[in-house]
């Protein structure tokens, strides 16, 4: 965008926004908005200290292993419905009703079957997640070049190798797309599990500066979430831009 | 079973009977409601060239994938070397006609797919691949992935992979029709060394009249619902003619000329 003949770099916006923010928190409207330069000062006081480094690895620990758990059991389930009609029938609408339920109301459910640890976190992690990828893996295969299954078969693949060296490949658009998507609803997983259970990570350090009015470092931690969460959707964006080249020509 | 009249082109009274790579004994298929081959018997000459041509929707394509093992016929059986097809196999070797290559694959990888399959060690596969990849002309393009190839180069890649599984039976499903005409026809002379030079047996599904009888020993007509086989010619004489003077030659345009007027009361 160009401003009176200026070139404005991008996500020049963040600035009047920063700005805006701080001039809010100067007025002292009201204690919840501190001005932003307290918060980016208290950003960098909490950033080293151990309950936020120990929140910081909990969470990433619950969010890895949910992930893993969402990616490598919903991209199978996703390709295997889109691959047989009778597995599709079965678990379609699970599948579209989980994805539309509101899985915050579960949370406590887990807690009670699973206890108040990173258990129930990791599930409601893998909750969040999963649905989307596999009904994104599905329509991946569900559009595949028929001639391509064909070609698979006519030089002998198994149905495994047919699995893994043509369903996955021609899907990987799709399913690169899901994940994406899945990552970001695991994002709010992990942290809605979090201040749900709220003994662990950072939904703890969240109890602790609400119920003690520290609002700057409350408005630090969320700062750094947000960072995370907006890098990881664009670290897969970016991976998902490299292989859409191919899927014009499928 | 009406039984299909054989018309010789041309008499050629000391010609060796050739036995057969393939033959089709009482194939019938329905999909449905649809009856889309009936009855149908015909016999693949072995290191000949074989064309299915008729009108679309006659059940060419549909016969191509029995023969191949992709389709079950629903009765009569296929019978390769002797033995009955149960499903695709090694003795066949199957040629797109959207290539069916596979995008995120390099020339390289998709020529050696078929041989990959088998379990052939990757420095083997490679070669015999680079080898293929040559002959079809393609030498230099080992690294290049298909979106980067024109429609032509693709069928080459294509043709390549059939090649390199080195099958006795090539089957091509109208292999040239998406390529443009001047590719097509640099294709149909190469495909004619092909049959003369490799030892293997062509089954060639097209709907194109003229491409039929330049490139064919043995042409099957097949007329539509329920497809038959309604009529076989042989241009044989043709085939000992220079290639360059076929489309001139009083034989070719009369055999043309002849199949036109047995298909043209079929095509709406």
């Amino acid at each position: 965008m160009t401003l009176f003949g200026y070139r404005l770099p991008a996500m020049s916006s963040l600035i009047l926004w920063a700005l805006v923010w701080e001039i809010i928190g100067r007025l002292d409207l009201t204690f919840f908005v501190p001005p932003l330069s307290e918060v980016l000062v208290t950003l960098t006081s909490v950033i080293g200290t151990a309950p936020f480094l120990k929140a910081l690895s909990e969470t990433a620990q619950a969010f890895g292993a949910g992930v893993a758990a969402s990616v490598l059991i919903g991209i199978p389930v996703g390709i295997l419905m889109g691959k047989n009609r009778l597995i599709d029938e079965l678990l379609l609408p699970w599948v579209n009703m989980f994805l539309s339920a509101p899985l915050t109301a579960l949370v406590p459910v887990l807690m009670v079957l699973f206890g108040f640890g990173m258990k129930s976190i990791i599930i409601t992690t893998t909750l969040f997640a999963i649905w989307i990828i596999i009904l994104n893996a599905r329509a991946g295969v569900l559009q595949i070049n028929r001639s391509l299954v064909e070609m698979a078969r006519s030089y002998g693949a198994n149905p495994f190798q047919a699995f893994y060296k043509i369903y996955f490949w021609a899907a990987l658009p799709e399913i690169l797309g899901g994940v994406r998507i899945g990552v970001i609803r695991a994002v709010k997983g992990v942290i809605i599990g979090q201040l749900l259970i709220s003994i662990v990570g950072f939904g703890a350090l969240f109890e602790l500066y609400a119920n003690n009015f520290l609002m700057a470092h409350f408005w630090a931690v969320l700062i750094v979430l947000f960072a995370l969460a907006f890098s990881v959707s664009e670290i897969l964006a970016y991976l998902e831009r490299r292989v859409s080249y191919y899927a014009a020509s499928r | 079973m009406v039984m299909p009249q054989i018309k010789e082109a041309v008499n050629v009274p000391d010609m060796p009977q050739s036995d057969n790579a393939v033959v089709a004994r009482g194939i019938s298929k329905t999909y449905g409601e649809v009856e889309a081959l009936r009855d149908l018997s015909l016999e693949f000459p072995r290191g000949q060239l074989t064309s299915l041509l008729g009108p679309s929707g006659c059940g060419k394509t549909t016969l191509l994938k029995i023969i191949a093992g992709l389709l079950k016929p629903n009765s009569g059986e296929i019978e390769v070397n002797g033995k009955p097809v149960k499903g695709p196999g090694p003795d066949r070797a199957f040629v797109f006609q959207d290539f069916a290559l596979m995008p995120w694959a390099n020339v390289l990888r998709n020529v050696a797919f078929g041989l990959e399959l088998r379990g052939v060690a990757t420095s083997e596969r490679e070669a015999i691949a680079e080898k293929y990849i040559a002959e079809v002309g393609l030498a230099g393009f080992e690294k290049s992935y298909p979106h980067q190839l024109s429609g032509g180069m693709r069928q080459r890649v294509g043709l390549a992979r059939a090649l390199s599984v080195d099958a006795d039976v090539l089957l091509m499903d109208e292999p040239f029709s998406a390529v443009d005409e001047q590719t097509r026809r640099k294709f149909q002379e190469d495909l004619l060394n092909l049959v003369q030079h490799e030892n293997k047996t062509f089954i060639f599904v097209t709907h194109s009249i003229e491409e039929a009888v330049y490139v064919s020993d043995q042409i099957a007509i097949l007329l539509p619902r329920p497809s038959r086989v309604s009529e076989i010619i042989r241009p044989t004489d043709l085939r000992h003619k220079n290639v360059d003077n076929i489309r001139r030659d009083p034989e070719y345009l009369d055999i043309v000329d002849s199949i036109w007027a047995s298909l043209r009361s079929y095509v709406e």
